[in-house]
């Protein structure tokens, strides 16, 4: 906005203003009105949903869903979209940081005097596309289960190496599946896609000290699983020798 | 606007109060009691002065127009109350170290009296909290209400949404149970992956490379200090703001000159 354009719409602001009415009482009954449903709906919603507590926090274990509140649904989807782990960065900061930035300096960009809606094709636009894709990426996260269950059955090669391979790898199945991880990884048809990688054939990607040392020393985002290592070893090498028997190959 | 005119009540005239005649004297305990009110705010305004900011703040005009949409604010700010006032309550009882944390949670949640229905406004008035920001976002948005003369208001805004994100996050850890342990250790994992500051931010959440007993007290710290003092004051720099300026009429309003004026030009 130039001199004029500021001079003008200060102008006309005023006259609307002093047509409106005092903030006392008329815009305070209003707001004492929403007040009220605002308080009022969290009241209710306390009543009828409660609030629930899970159990315990515990480093070694399992069982647990690591998911955000609701509303950071759409940030965590963003990880599952955007896959390759150099891209993980532009994702989980980048993007939202860029968001960031783009909203503080949006009165500095976005200068014209314009005010009304459907005259401001490009920010409307870009505001509902916005509203839009957030809301989607919230669906999606909401949608998305996490299931602690896998259904996989020992390959040949596990059977190959006799019956306390296979106890093994049932064992490191049941860790696998209660410790979360199919949040983010797929196993065959098990788990979400993303944002960590398939697990399918990760015993042919990496050996099992690597693989040992991934779950202790993860990339971020993947939480460490040395608590488990150190308090609960049984299990911890379970889950690795379960991991190590993953080669892709076909599961019949 | 619904018209909020409030008639006097229907009282025939024989029975309306009488106005005082000038000589009389004001005797009754009615009339002493309205005395001391009027007097002790009198009192206090002469030493405080605040009564030109209450005029300035109160009766000051909304511009033709305003709608139900300008209630948005208000209510976001209805909201932060609520979370103030059931936080010093749940404070009360929240004891913030990693060994009774959780005990103190299930405490408030079982035992103490409306201990649970307490815990669920502070929990579900986050969610409300930020649904309506994004809301009055949204609406301050698309009426242009960022655009001179109210573009600082709009930053302060954006800073008031981070720090509203981020009270979320802080509070999400803080019942110590499984689902919000390990939530918030991918969430300080993924601030970690972001570019030169994300190590260090992550560091600073937890108190160290590791999620400690630390990391607790740390975040109790800042989710109910820190931030919700910053959110305080920033409101009431926002407040003044829109005070100063006054709240923007719809864009689709238009100034109309008085029709008087017209007629006589012709
Ligand atoms: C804790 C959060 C917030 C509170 C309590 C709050 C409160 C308010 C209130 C009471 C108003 C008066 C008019 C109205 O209700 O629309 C207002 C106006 C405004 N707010 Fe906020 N707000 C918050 C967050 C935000 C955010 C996140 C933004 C944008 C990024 C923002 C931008 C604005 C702007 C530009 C105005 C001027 C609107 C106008 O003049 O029409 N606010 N705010």
């Amino acid at each position: 906005m130039n001199h004029r354009q500021k001079e003008e719409y200060l102008r006309e602001y005023s006259v609307l203003k002093n047509q409106g009415k005092p903030f006392w009482p008329y815009a305070v009954a209003k707001d004492g009105a929403m007040a009220i449903v605002v308080v009022g709906s969290i009241i209710l919603m306390s009543l009828v949903l409660g609030a629930e507590l899970g159990p315990k926090a515990d480093g070694t274990t399992t069982t647990y869903v690591p998911r955000p509140e609701w509303y950071f649904f759409f940030l965590f989807e963003l990880l599952r979209i955007i896959k390759p782990p150099e891209l993980v960065p532009l994702a989980t900061i980048g993007i939202p940081t860029i968001c960031m930035i783009l909203l503080f300096l949006l009165p500095f960009y976005d200068r014209g005097p314009e005010r009304r809606p459907e005259r401001r094709p490009i920010a409307t636009t870009a505001g509902i596309f916005t509203i839009v894709a957030m809301g989607y990426l919230t669906y999606l996260g909401a949608a998305a289960g996490s299931p602690n269950e896998v259904e996989l059955e020992a390959s040949a090669s596990v059977r190959a190496q006799g019956p306390a391979m296979v106890e093994q790898f049932e064992a490191g199945k049941q860790v696998l599946a209660q410790s979360g991880c199919l949040a983010c990884h797929k196993i065959g048809e098990n788990g979400n896609d993303g944002p960590g990688p398939h697990l399918d054939d990760i015993a042919s990607r990496l050996p099992r000290d690597a693989i040992a040392r991934t779950l202790v020393n993860p990339t971020a985002p993947m939480p460490s699983y040395a608590q488990l290592q150190e308090q609960d070893p049984e299990r911890f090498n379970n889950l690795v020798a379960f991991l190590s028997q993953l080669k892709g190959e076909e599961e019949e | 606007m619904p018209k909020l005119k409030l008639p006097a009540a229907p009282v025939p005239p024989a029975l309306k109060p009488k106005p005082r005649r000038p000589d009389e004297h004001q005797h009754t305990a009615v009339d002493h009691a309205k005395e001391a009110g009027i007097g002790a705010i009198g009192w206090v305004d002469e030493r405080m002065g605040a009564s030109g900011f209450g005029r300035w703040l109160m009766f000051r005009k909304v511009p033709k127009g305003t709608n139900w949409f300008y209630t948005l604010g208000s209510a976001t700010m209805f909201a932060f109350l609520n979370q103030a006032i059931t936080g010093v309550f749940l404070a009360m009882y929240y004891d913030p170290n990693a060994i009774n944390a959780y005990e103190s949670v299930r405490y408030i949640s079982n035992e103490a009296f409306l201990g649970e229905f307490v815990r669920g406004m502070h929990k579900w008035g986050s969610s409300v909290m930020v649904i309506l920001i994004f809301l009055h976002m949204a609406r301050t948005f698309f009426f242009g209400a960022y655009k001179y003369p109210r573009e600082l208001n709009w930053v302060i805004g954006v800073a008031l949404l981070i720090l509203t994100m981020a009270m979320s996050f802080t509070g999400y850890l803080l019942p110590f149970d499984q689902r919000s342990y390990w939530a918030t250790v991918v969430g300080v994992n993924i601030n970690g992956t972001g570019p030169l500051v994300g190590p260090y931010l992550s560091d600073f959440l937890r108190g160290g490379p590791d999620f400690t007993a630390v990391t607790l007290s740390r975040f109790y710290a800042i989710h109910m200090m820190l931030i919700p003092g910053a959110i305080a004051a920033l409101i009431g720099a926002h407040l003044y703001l829109v005070t100063k300026h006054g709240t923007t009429a719809p864009p689709w309003m238009k100034a109309e000159t008085d029709p008087d004026l017209r007629t006589e030009k012709e």
